[in-house]
């Protein structure tokens, strides 16, 4: 679905990422883990077309990535909820979700979907003209991710969905991500919560300073030891 | 006690029908800053930019408008339309020539940028139009004088602030209730987060100095109406009192920019009228409330609070 060869990007000559390569299968989860400054949200951010890379390419269905503008690239169906949720504070939740549809003009779908996202995040319903800034960080990433589905991607990417949030709501995160994943949508998901990413994840690539340094299924990674120490927080077995 | 004289000079010199005409005159003054504080604000709060080239589109505006009657004879509603829409397509080319290049520069160079297209189209104003001032074709039906008891009004003074009601109601119905302005209200919070939502944010900011310029249109042609002598430095004034007022409404808030367009339309009016003697002191009074808010109340009258939750 999705394929990633060398991929070089810099920034003021520091390069950010040094030549990846990925590939996300249609219907599967896919996640990047890594450390800070591995590249992970570079990645994503260059796939949606906010950063310029200097070589490589992106091919999505077999279309050059690299020269469409993100309204098209969103058009097409890749979706990114960016880190730190950036709602917009001064929308009310309602008009947050039909942001999220802007590129959309099928009317009556995107009132099914609506109904849908409601149905995922039943607060997003009751909160639906409250502004966007008066929500809990919580209520604010289930809007962000309620927000990105009403584009109806079809490759829904997530930049960190469970940071600065309790344990409990995480773990809600990640089961709505598998419900989202069940109905049909291809994920790719950046975490630091490798455990929880990896035990819903089909593939994993870890990414370390600009390069993918190890790849397999999630359960490969799971039992990998490297992985277990740097970033499961257990110790290598002897 | 100097004080009770001084205000029982006042009193002396004003009655309640004088009061009532400087009030009309004021609040007609007061819409026209409006309607040109509105486009400062508006780009301000998608850009962060203050658009110093706003006063010298609103000055455009006047020549489109005198050159369209004057030299082509064109119908003066014909006219009113048609230099809405010239005045509207030059702000979008301001935008698309002297800010879009530098959308990833430091904010200091947009700045100088627009301090480069106000100058720009001053003296582009002068080479083509002369510096001669010219005088600006009035239709007898806006100037007519009528009375109200007795109080002489001319027709303007109430079409003003009706036309400037009707355009701002419009305007806050565009922007809190159409797909485009919420893609607006979107890109001015985040323009990146606004891209990956698909918003074409080039388009929103191109839509954005459009409906500026073409209220500043309105508030040029009726201030050639009041005021009939136009000029190529004529907006330099007007613009930074709109500018004030935008601030002093709180800038890049829309209803604010009206609160202070009419606040420094009226509190002008009304200096000159109470106090005779302060009349040189006539546009000092706008310097001076910008000076007292950004003291007192630096974010302006509705200016949003600068915490937000994270």
């Amino acid at each position: 679905m999705l394929k990633i060869d060398s991929l070089v990007v810099s920034y003021g000559g520091i390069e950010a990422l040094k030549g990846i390569s990925l590939e996300v299968e249609a219907g599967k989860i896919v996640t990047l883990i890594g450390a800070n400054g591995a590249g992970k949200s570079t990645t994503l951010r260059s796939i949606v077309g906010l950063v310029k890379p200097k070589s490589g390419s992106i091919t999505y269905k077999g279309k050059n990535l690299l020269t469409e503008k993100t309204q098209n690239i969103v058009r097409n169906g890749i979706t990114l909820v960016p880190e730190g949720r950036r709602v917009f504070p001064n929308l009310t939740v309602l008009e947050n979700l039909k942001i999220g549809s802007f590129t959309r003009t099928d009317d009556t779908n995107i009132k099914q979907d609506l109904e849908w996202v409601y149905s995922l995040f039943p607060i997003l319903k009751e909160r639906s003209w409250q502004l966007a800034g008066t929500l809990s960080g919580g209520e604010q990433q289930m809007l962000a991710v309620g927000r990105a589905l009403m584009s109806r991607p079809q490759l829904l990417m997530m930049d960190e969905p469970s940071l600065g949030l309790a344990p409990l709501i995480v773990r809600g995160i990640f089961e709505i991500i598998k419900e989202i994943h069940r109905q049909g949508v291809t994920i790719l998901l950046i975490e630091q919560n490798a455990n929880a990413a990896l035990h819903i994840a089909d593939f994993g690539y870890v990414m370390e300073t600009g390069r993918i340094t190890l790849t397999g299924t999630g359960k490969e990674l799971l039992a990998n030891e490297e992985v277990k120490m740097a970033y499961l927080g257990k110790k290598a077995e002897k | 006690m100097a004080l009770k004289l001084f205000l029982q000079d006042i009193l002396d010199v004003m009655t309640p029908e004088m009061f009532l005409q400087h009030l009309t005159n004021g609040i007609s003054l007061g819409s026209l800053y409006a309607l040109v504080a509105i486009g400062y604000t508006m780009v301000y709060g998608i850009l962060r930019l203050i658009n110093f080239a706003h006063g010298d589109i609103f000055m455009m505006a006047t020549y489109f408008t005198f050159y369209s009657i004057v030299m082509f004879s064109i119908p003066w509603y014909v006219t009113f339309i048609l230099v809405i829409i010239m005045t509207g397509a030059l702000g979008m080319v301001v935008e698309a020539s002297a800010y879009r290049p530098l959308r990833d520069a430091p904010r200091i160079s947009i700045l100088i940028s627009a301090i480069g297209a106000s100058f720009l189209l001053e003296n582009l104003a002068i080479v083509i139009f002369g510096g001669r001032p010219k005088a600006f074709p009035a239709p007898e039906l806006f100037t007519k004088v009528f009375m109200v008891g007795s109080v002489s009004v001319q027709r303007l003074t109430i079409i003003i602030p009706v036309v400037a009601v009707v355009l701002l109601f419009a305007l806050l119905y565009l922007i809190n209730n159409t797909k485009s302005g919420m893609a607006m209200r979107a890109v001015s919070k985040d323009h990146e987060t606004a891209r990956l939502m698909g918003v074409d944010i080039d388009r929103t900011i191109s839509l954005t100095f459009g409906i500026g310029s073409m209220l500043a249109a309105v508030g040029g042609m009726m201030w050639g109406l009041k005021f009939p002598q136009i000029a190529p430095l004529m907006g330099v004034i007007p613009g930074l009192k709109c500018f004030i007022a935008a601030v002093v409404g709180g800038i890049g808030n829309i209803k604010g920019a009206v609160i202070g367009g009419f606040i420094l339309g009226i509190g002008e009016i009304m200096l000159v009228a109470l106090l005779p003697s302060l009349t040189g002191y006539r546009d000092a009074f706008a310097f001076i409330l910008l000076i007292m808010i950004l003291l007192f109340k630096p974010t302006g009258i509705m200016g949003e609070k600068i915490t937000e939750k994270v």
